[in-house]
């Protein structure tokens, strides 16, 4: 093992006479004998052993019945529920994360109204159960039966409709994701924005900028970087988390495999095929949450984005 | 009302119960260069911010440029500005702080033009021939598309001067600029400033760097406990000084 001797001849620099020998005495290679790990071998052995054998069993237990899997895996009621699960994922996350913004900043405004309207919405919608909260949208008709538009204390309005048709039950499933989201979020993105150094704020100011471009420019885009991990569980708890809303008769992705092993018995294959599913989602929202981290964490990894040129220092 | 660039009168602030400064007056000539120096807590931080209305000045009247600082006077009564009206009087002031605060997340290049680009709504293309320019007279012609991490610490001094000169100030506020910097990377970040003030720049320099202040400042100005113990020009103030507490100070210092 002369790994140091081929560095040497890899780092080929118009080097000066006596500097910056890689990591040797002295300018003489010595060969370094590393450290030997003779117990990691043995159980790194035992867990290969171990693991194949336990996926070779699953594999071929009939009881699983993976011919059934197979045949569901693609099945249209399963795809059109993988969607809506996706499709309440993504519009109930984007509404949360947009009206938890608004109630984060609200929250650290010097206004006290505003603050305060802000700390009672995060109080009352993590304060309940999202369970209860998706029935109580679903049955809002049972209290307001028409929505209407107008002046208050009973002033003139405009009819809208009746709430049974203006709030479908899938209204009523955003609606409740969305709200309870946007209190989790909004606790998350003040922690980030609380976590940008004061000094910017003054650095920005000094420039000119002020409201909504101090906060847009500037303070947002640094608390992302501690925002994105946090949402990134968010994320994928309310892919899972959307398949509450089956008390809704909403057919999600869970509700759909469900629906069909009511009526074939095969319990266990069709929730591995929903698990499939979530195994895929969460893994490509994982993949996009790994980018938007290195996107936001430009300028403050510590890692150099490129090889820096050794400074040659005279002896 | 006045010519001068700065104007302080009986200019106070307090933080609580605490008073910070207690009635500072002062003037600062268009074109020239003041140091303020004194020990910590004596208050020049806080004033230097007043000018920028970075802090509230809580009576006195403080004038920049001739306009009064954050408050609109008419009919006998000061009004208070808006932060949009507070934002764009400080146009007229640059400044440069301790801790550099360059934006981290963007480029050397992008900290530059960002505020000429988003605030003045100037054209992109022409800021960044400008802000290269800028980057050759710091001498960091070279670093546009780094990163201020990736930067020593008089190297990120050197840009935070340039952004704020991108701004076309009429005058330059610098909060103890070589404070935070190792001490080879002091001579630097000084270098820049003496070529500034050559060039005519109104500067206003809290610093404890007292040989930087005997050969460019124009006036000294000695602030102890809030006040503004003694003030004129270097060679009084530094080397002839008449009070003892500019005395005691001068001689821990030097």
């Amino acid at each position: 093992m002369n790994s140091s001797r081929e560095v040497t001849a890899v780092h080929k620099q118009p080097s000066v006479p006596g500097t910056r020998e890689p990591a040797t005495a002295s300018g003489d290679s010595i060969p370094v004998v590393p450290l030997k790990h003779p117990v990691r071998l043995v159980l790194a052995a035992v867990l290969i052993l171990v693991t194949l054998s336990a996926a070779w069993d699953v594999a071929v237990n009939e009881r699983y019945r993976w011919d059934v899997v197979a045949s569901y895996l693609f099945a249209p009621q399963i795809l059109a529920g993988a969607g809506l699960t996706l499709m309440l994922t993504v519009v109930s996350m984007t509404v949360g994360i947009a009206l938890g913004t608004l109630l984060a900043i609200m929250r650290l405004s010097d206004n006290p109204i505003l603050s305060t309207i802000s700390r009672a919405y995060i109080w009352f919608f993590r304060g309940t159960p999202l369970l209860v909260q998706l029935i109580f949208w679903y049955n809002i008709a049972a209290l307001y039966p028409v929505i209407a538009f107008g002046l208050p204390f009973g002033g003139p309005s405009v009819v809208l409709g009746s709430a049974n048709v203006l709030i479908s039950p899938l209204g009523a499933a955003l609606l409740g994701l969305s709200l309870n989201e946007a209190a989790y979020m909004a606790e998350i993105i003040r922690g980030g924005i609380r976590s940008v150094d004061k000094g910017q704020y003054d650095a920005a100011r000094a420039l000119g900028m002020s409201g909504g471009k101090l906060m847009n420019r500037v303070i947002l885009p640094q608390a992302m970087r501690v925002v994105l991990p946090p949402t990134g569980n968010q994320v994928i708890s309310m892919l899972k988390g959307t398949s509450l809303v089956s008390v809704l008769a909403i057919s999600d992705l869970l509700y759909s495999a469900q629906i069909i092993y009511a009526d074939n018995y095969q319990t266990i294959p069709l929730l591995i095929v929903a698990s499939l599913w979530y195994l895929l989602m969460t893994t490509v929202l994982s993949f996009f949450q790994n980018k938007l981290e290195r996107r936001y964490g430009r300028g403050f990894d510590s890692a150099p984005r490129r090889i820096r040129q050794p400074k040659t220092r005279t002896a | 009302m006045t010519t001068a660039m700065v104007e302080a009168r009986g200019v106070r602030k307090n933080f609580g119960v605490i008073e910070i400064l207690k009635g500072i007056d002062l003037r600062v000539e268009k074109g020239s260069v003041t140091c303020l120096i004194g020990p910590s807590g004596s208050g020049k931080t806080t004033f230097l911010r007043c000018i920028n209305h970075l802090e509230k000045v809580d009576a006195g009247r403080l004038y920049v440029n001739e306009h009064l600082v954050g408050y609109a006077e008419r009919n006998g009564k000061l009004y208070e500005m808006k932060e949009r009206q507070t934002a764009r009087s400080r146009l007229n002031a640059g400044m440069v702080f301790q801790r550099f605060n360059l934006f981290p997340h963007m480029t050397v290049l992008e900290n530059i033009i960002e505020a000429p680009v988003h605030v003045l709504g100037r054209s992109r293309h022409e800021v960044i021939v400008e802000a290269q320019a800028l980057l050759d007279r710091v001498g960091l012609g070279n670093r546009g598309h780094s990163y201020p991490q990736e930067l020593s610490g008089g190297q990120q001094q050197r840009i935070a001067i340039a952004r704020a000169l991108a701004m076309k100030p009429k005058l330059m506020l610098f909060d103890e600029p070589t404070s935070a910097l190792d001490p080879e990377l002091v001579g630097e970040v000084l270098d820049v400033m003496k070529s500034l003030a050559e060039a005519g720049m109104t500067m206003v320099v809290v610093t404890h760097e007292l040989g930087f202040a005997r050969q460019v400042a124009d006036q000294v100005v000695f602030m102890d406990g809030g006040v503004v113990v003694e003030s004129g020009p270097p060679e009084d103030v530094l080397d002839n000084p008449q009070q003892e507490r500019t005395k005691a100070f001068l001689s821990k210092v030097l």
